[in-house]
C-alpha cells in the first residue's frame, strides 16, 4: 500500500502540473482535455514509477517513455518540466513560437523526448523495439507508453499488443488513458472498445485497471509491476475524465483541444488550489 | 571518338538472386556486427534471411504479417543503437508501412535499412504485388537514401558500405533471376554513379535491373557507330549530380530508364537536375507509364512498356534523328 506522505506529495505535484498544464494553455492552444486526464498517471510515472536521470538525458540503462498520444504534448512538457529536464518558464517562453521545438506535438529536439509522436498509433510499436533492444543488451531498463483511448481503435496498436505479447516483453508497460472521449465524441458511440480489459486479457497482456485519478491506486499498482525479466506486458488502463480538474471542462469532448484566458486561468488555478485544500482538511 | 569500356560485362545472360546474395551477406556481416539485427513479415523464405536466422536467432524478428509493427519495431531497435535491416515486398515496405517509415524512421533520422524485394515489375504477379511508385515515394521522405544496385550482386556492396551511413536507406531488390553485370571486382560508394561504358553520342542512365539493359541497347548502338554512355545510378537520392551534369554536358542527349513509373523515380530526379542546372538536352524518360501494369514476365512487360534493350535502343535513334 501506498505511504500517505508519498500520495500527499504526489498530490500536491498533480495539482502543481494541472495549474501548469493551464498556464501553458493559457500561451497557446494545446489539447486540454486530455492533458488533465492524464495529469495524474503522468505525475506519478515521473515522480515515482520510473528512473531516469534529467542531467543525462541519454543513461543507457533509464526506463525510457514514449507518449503515444502526442496530442498530449501540453502535459509532456509540464511534466518533464517538473522532472528536472528544462524549466516551465523555458516551456512557457518557448511554447508555439515559431522554429521551437516545443510545438503542438512533441519533437525529438527536446530533452527527454526519446522520438515525436502525433501520428496516433505509432508508440507501441517503437516500444516493441525499445524493449527487444533492452533484452537483446541484457538490460533491466523498462519501457513505458501512454495511449490515448480512441487511439486504440488504431489497426497498428493491435499489432504491437500481438507482438509484445508473443516476445514476452515483461519489460514494456502500456498505460491507457480511458477518458471515454475523442474528437468527435463518445469512444463507445462512435468505434466501440468495450469490453476493453478483456481485449488486452485476449492478446495475452497481463492487464490492470485502475482510476486513473486515484494517486494511491497509481502508486499501489507501479509497486506491484512484474519485474522487467517477466514473460508478460502490462497494460494499465486507466478509467479517467477528460478535463479532470477543471469542472467546466470534465468530459465534455468540446474542450478536447483549445486555448483559455487570464481571467479563466486565474480562476481555474484558485479552484484547482481550493479543491486541494478541502482534500487536505479530509 | 574511343569508346572505352569501362567494365567487362557478360553479354551472355548469367543470371543471378538478389535475395539470395542479400541472405548470405546479411548472414556474414551478422557475425562481425552485434549492432545488426533483422526483420521480416512473414516472409523469411522469400527474402532468404534464413541463414541470419540460423546463425543469429536472438537478433532476428519475424513479426508477423505485419508491416506496420514491423517498421515502428525497427525504429525502436534502431532507437536504441541497433541497425536493423527489415525486408518485406517493396509495395508493402513503402505503402502499407509508408507513415512508419516517414514518421517513425525518417522523421528520427534512424539508421534503418529496408530491403525492399520484388521492386518494380520483377514479380510479375500484378499490381497488387508492383513495386512500381516505390523509389518515387521513398525519394520524398527528408533523410532517406534511395538505392537500387545495378546488378544482383552489387547488393552485398550495398549492405557492406550501409553499416556506416548514416540516416536510413531505402534499398530496392528485384525478384532475382536479373543478370549479372559486373563481372570484375570495382569500387562501390554510395551516392557515386558508376560509368559502366562511356562514349559520347548520349547518355543512357538506368538503375536496378534496367543497367543491363541499357548495356545492352549500348551494344546495339555501338554496332551502328552510336557510342553511349551506360550510367548505372544505383543511388537515386542523394543523386550524383555531377555525373549527370557531365553526361548532358559531353552527350547533349539524356535518356533514362527505369522499371518504375516514370513519375518521380530516377527519370524525374534526373530532369530535375537538368532543369535546376538550366542545361537544355535532348531528353527522354523511359519506364512505366501511368498506368497499372498488366501481368506477364519481367522481360514481356519491360518489353511493352519500352524500357528493355529494345526500347531503350529505338527511344535512342529516336532522340539522336
Amino acid at each position: 500500500m501506498a505511504d500517505k506522505a508519498t500520495v500527499e506529495r504526489l498530490k500536491d505535484l498533480a495539482c502543481e502540473a494541472r495549474k501548469n498544464i493551464l498556464r501553458l494553455c493559457h500561451k497557446g492552444a494545446t489539447h486540454i482535455g486530455g492533458d488533465l486526464s492524464m495529469a495524474d498517471m503522468m505525475t506519478v510515472l515521473y515522480q515515482y514509477g520510473m528512473k531516469y536521470d534529467p542531467q543525462n538525458p541519454t543513461w543507457k540503462d533509464r526506463d525510457r517513455f514514449i507518449l503515444s498520444k502526442g496530442h498530449g504534448a501540453g502535459c509532456l512538457y509540464v511534466t518533464l518540466a517538473m522532472a528536472g529536464y528544462f524549466t516551465m518558464d523555458e516551456v512557457l517562453a518557448k511554447y508555439r513560437e515559431p522554429g521551437s521545438p516545443f510545438g503542438e506535438h512533441p519533437s525529438g529536439e527536446i530533452p527527454g523526448v526519446e522520438i515525436a509522436t502525433g501520428s496516433l498509433g505509432h508508440g507501441l510499436s517503437i516500444c516493441v523495439g525499445l524493449a527487444l533492444a533492452a533484452r537483446l543488451d541484457g538490460r533491466q531498463n523498462r519501457v513505458f507508453t501512454l495511449m490515448g483511448d480512441g487511439e486504440t481503435q488504431e489497426g497498428s496498436v493491435w499489432e504491437a499488443a500481438m507482438a509484445a505479447a508473443h516476445y514476452q516483453l515483461g519489460n514494456l508497460v502500456a498505460l491507457v488513458d480511458r477518458n471515454m472521449l475523442s474528437l468527435d465524441g463518445e469512444t463507445e458511440k462512435l468505434m466501440k472498445l468495450e469490453p476493453y480489459a478483456e481485449k488486452w486479457q485476449a492478446f495475452g497482456w497481463n492487464v490492470e485497471v485502475i482510476d486513473g485519478h486515484d494517486i494511491a491506486q497509481i502508486v499501489d499498482v507501479f509497486d506491484r509491476l512484474p519485474p522487467p525479466s517477466a514473460n508478460q506486458p502490462t497494460i494499465i488502463i486507466g478509467k479517467t475524465v477528460k478535463g479532470k480538474g477543471v469542472p467546466c471542462m470534465e468530459n465534455d469532448a468540446n474542450w478536447h483541444a483549445g486555448s483559455i484566458d487570464a481571467e479563466f486561468l486565474a480562476q481555474c488555478c484558485a479552484e484547482l488550489d481550493a479543491a486541494r485544500e478541502r482534500e487536505r482538511g479530509e | 571518338m574511343v569508346a572505352q569500356e569501362t567494365f567487362q560485362f557478360f553479354s551472355l545472360v548469367e543470371k543471378m538472386s538478389a535475395r539470395e546474395v542479400y541472405g548470405k551477406k546479411m548472414a556474414e556481416i551478422g557475425s562481425k556486427d552485434e549492432r545488426i539485427v533483422v526483420l521480416t513479415a512473414d516472409l523469411m523464405r522469400s527474402n532468404r534471411t534464413g541463414d541470419f536466422q540460423k546463425a543469429h536467432p536472438e537478433r532476428f524478428f519475424n513479426v508477423g504479417i505485419a508491416e506496420q509493427n514491423m517498421m515502428g519495431i525497427a525504429a525502436g531497435l534502431a532507437l536504441d543503437g541497433k541497425i536493423p535491416f527489415v525486408s518485406t515486398m517493396a509495395t508493402f515496405a513503402t505503402m502499407r508501412a509508408c507513415e512508419q517509415v516517414r514518421t517513425d524512421i525518417c522523421y528520427a533520422n534512424l539508421p534503418v535499412r529496408i530491403v525492399a524485394t520484388h521492386g518494380g515489375l520483377t514479380t510479375g504477379a500484378g499490381p497488387t504485388h508492383y513495386g512500381q511508385e516505390d523509389l518515387a515515394i521513398m525519394r520524398s521522405l527528408p533523410n532517406m537514401t534511395v538505392i537500387a544496385p545495378g546488378d544482383p550482386n552489387q547488393i552485398g556492396k550495398v549492405v557492406e558500405a550501409s553499416i556506416d551511413w548514416e540516416g536510413p536507406m531505402y534499398i530496392r531488390i528485384g525478384r532475382g533471376g536479373e543478370p549479372i553485370v559486373y563481372k570484375e571486382e570495382y569500387k562501390y560508394e554510395i551516392g557515386k554513379a558508376i560509368t559502366v561504358k562511356d562514349g559520347n553520342h548520349l547518355a543512357l542512365i538506368a538503375t536496378g535491373s534496367i543497367v543491363f539493359h541499357a548495356l545492352m541497347a549500348a551494344e546495339k548502338l555501338a554496332k551502328e557507330g552510336i557510342q553511349a554512355r551506360v550510367i548505372d545510378m544505383h543511388t537515386i537520392k542523394p543523386l550524383d549530380k555531377e555525373t549527370v551534369i557531365k553526361a548532358a554536358q559531353e552527350t547533349g542527349a539524356i535518356i533514362t530508364a527505369e522499371d518504375h513509373t516514370v513519375f518521380g523515380g530516377l527519370g524525374s530526379a534526373v530532369a530535375e537536375v537538368l532543369a535546376d542546372e538550366g542545361i537544355a538536352c535532348k531528353f527522354k524518360r523511359l519506364g512505366i507509364p501511368d498506368l497499372f501494369a498488366g501481368y506477364g514476365e519481367p522481360e514481356y512487360l519491360y518489353h511493352l512498356y519500352g524500357y528493355d534493350a529494345e526500347g531503350i535502343y529505338a527511344a535512342a535513334k529516336n532522340l539522336l534523328k
